[in-house]
């Protein structure tokens, strides 16, 4: 009986430690990143993140403004988004509302594929193809620009959108798309007027997602959004992303360094964008009831 | 069968009808005619086809995959499954009320301007009588005329199948067909619809399905029993109850089966 109740307690205390595994680890990643990045709080100062010009390497004068970065990542990540929505949603819509079974069985699988591609085959396809195509067709210097990065990047939103999208759909009640026929709306009409609005929270919630993870691709941007620091809302130009920053600059920076602890903090930065974008869906979805409080 | 023809005039005229679900028959050779502005009802024990049936006459069939029908069904003398049918005007014309109730997920005003903005209707105050008109004919306008901008989802469940049927009727149609309407309801709001029925009939040709055999006699004027996908027997409803003519009707209705 008693080595009953120590074999539970055990098993429980176990399963308590894997439960609480990943709480510890992002614990312990923020405050490494807030241990690396505090002393910059006293040297440079913080005030230094907040100017217009990044060049941390310099014999005249280092610059550890975040601001080209942080713009850099929002307008590739809002063009990805915005380029990602309607394929998305309208694949999705596609995928449970309107194609036979058969053709779902053969398209969701592709959507999946797409998902899995390694960021790094999705920047060679970038640069080959993507990066001439929009210097041809918008007549530019060079094709590595904003807008090719978050081209790349819609391709990997969009399977995020779609699948979660999807799911949202298909949750719907039909009796709700019984009533809408029933009331003589066509097919369409009732996708549009009663199915997708009571899906939208999980639409929402998809695009969100969708938006998290192209913030926080790195090699894809890389590659293809030419690497300027400037601070820019043009699509044309080429932009540089926090990610990218952080990618490129960490290996040959002196550790301790001030553009060291600069990194850190363009890190943190980037953390708790992400952190934002999870919480705002995850509110949404809570709100709507799409998942346990 | 009972003489409806020479009484009535017809709304509904069914004849030599077969359906089926794939290869399944699921309703065998009916014939009916159904009255213009009377009730009907539908009994019969569950997987009889007579929620089916019911489901025929607006073609709400259609969107099951592999469905089938042979036979002929008219409204107003028109063969519904013509080819050249517009399934639009079809259900425009044919309202439905289902076993749940299903408002959208909308406003109680939006619920029920959905039909008429659908069909056309753009004007603010014109949407606003024809929801007025449709909750008073539903005798629900007194109890959410305060509060149409509130989710139609925050109604009780008596009160959201009235806003179905007030959803229904907004539409204008001729025949509204009823599918269990009050089988999730407690006594007291399966007694308001019910009521609602026998109002509604001045204005429209209602078929009711039900499992409640004293809900079919107290609300209609004609009932049809069907079994196993066959139409056993159909008349006037206080003859069904009082003297069936098939010993299968009588045995239903006295509860032997079913």
């Amino acid at each position: 009986m008693n080595k009953q109740r120590l074999k539970a307690k055990f098993i429980k205390y176990f399963l308590q430690s894997c439960g609480s595994l990943s709480i510890i680890i992002v614990l312990l990643i923020f405050l490494f990143l807030f241990k690396e990045a505090i002393p910059f709080i006293g040297d440079p100062g913080l005030g230094d993140l907040f100017h217009n010009i990044w060049n941390p390497v310099s014999f005249q004068k280092e610059e550890f403004g975040i601001v080209p970065l942080v713009t850099g990542s929002i307008l590739v990540t809002l063009l990805a988004t915005v380029i990602a929505i309607p394929f998305g949603i309208i694949g999705a819509v596609y995928i449970s509302e309107v194609a036979s079974p058969r053709e779902r069985e053969f398209l969701k699988p592709f959507i999946e594929i797409l998902a899995g591609i390694p960021s790094v085959v999705l920047g060679f396809f970038g640069l080959i193809v993507i990066a001439p195509l929009i210097k041809q067709l918008f007549n530019l210097n060079t094709g590595l620009t904003a807008l090719t990065g978050a081209v790349l990047l819609a391709f990997m939103a969009i399977p995020t959108i779609m699948s979660i999208s999807e799911d949202a759909i298909k949750s719907v009640p039909s009796i709700y798309k019984e009533a809408s026929l029933a009331l003589g709306a066509s097919k369409l009409e009732t996708i549009w007027k009663v199915v997708v609005p009571a899906a939208l929270s999980g639409i929402v919630a998809s695009v969100m997602l969708g938006m998290g993870r192209v913030v926080g691709e790195t090699m894809t941007v890389m590659m293809v959004t030419g690497n300027a620091p400037v601070i820019s809302m043009n699509p044309f130009t080429s932009v540089r992303t926090m990610t990218a920053t952080i990618a490129a600059e960490m290996g040959e920076v002196t550790i301790g360094s001030n553009h060291y602890m600069a990194l850190f903090w363009v890190g943190i930065v980037l953390l708790l964008m992400t952190f934002a974008l999870n919480m705002i869906s995850f509110r949404v979805l809570k709100k709507y009831g799409m998942i346990d409080k | 069968m009972a003489d409806i023809n020479t009484e009535n005039k017809i709304k509904v005229h069914v004849e030599n009808m077969n359906f089926y679900y794939g290869p399944v028959q699921a309703l065998f050779n009916i014939n009916m005619d159904i009255a213009d502005k009377k009730v009907t009802a539908f009994i019969g024990p569950s997987g009889c086809g007579k929620s089916t049936f019911l489901r025929t006459l607006n073609r709400m069939n259609d969107i099951i995959d592999g469905t089938r029908l042979e036979g002929k069904i008219q409204i107003d003398g028109s063969d519904i499954y013509d080819p050249m049918t517009d399934v639009v005007g079809l259900r425009k014309k044919v309202g439905m009320i289902f076993q749940k109730s299903n408002p959208f997920p909308k406003s109680i005003f939006e619920n029920i301007a959905y039909g008429p903005k659908i069909h056309g209707v753009k004007q603010k105050n014109q949407l606003m009588e024809i929801v007025e008109s449709c909750l008073i004919k539903a005798a629900l306008w007194d109890e959410v005329k305060d509060r149409l901008d509130k989710s139609a989802m925050g109604l009780s469940g008596g009160q959201q199948q009235r806003l179905c049927i007030a959803r229904a009727l907004a539409i204008n149609p001729d025949v509204v067909l009823m599918d269990e309407p009050a089988s999730a309801l407690d006594p007291k709001s399966t007694l308001k619809i019910e009521d609602l029925v026998n109002e509604l009939k001045k204005d429209y040709t209602i078929i009711i399905v039900t499992h409640n055999m004293q809900q079919a006699g107290r609300v209609s004027d004609y009932t049809a029993f069907f079994y196993e996908g066959h139409l056993v027997e159909f008349g006037a409803t206080g003859q069904i109850f009082t003297k069936p003519a098939q010993k299968q009707t009588e045995d239903y209705i006295t509860g032997r089966f079913g």
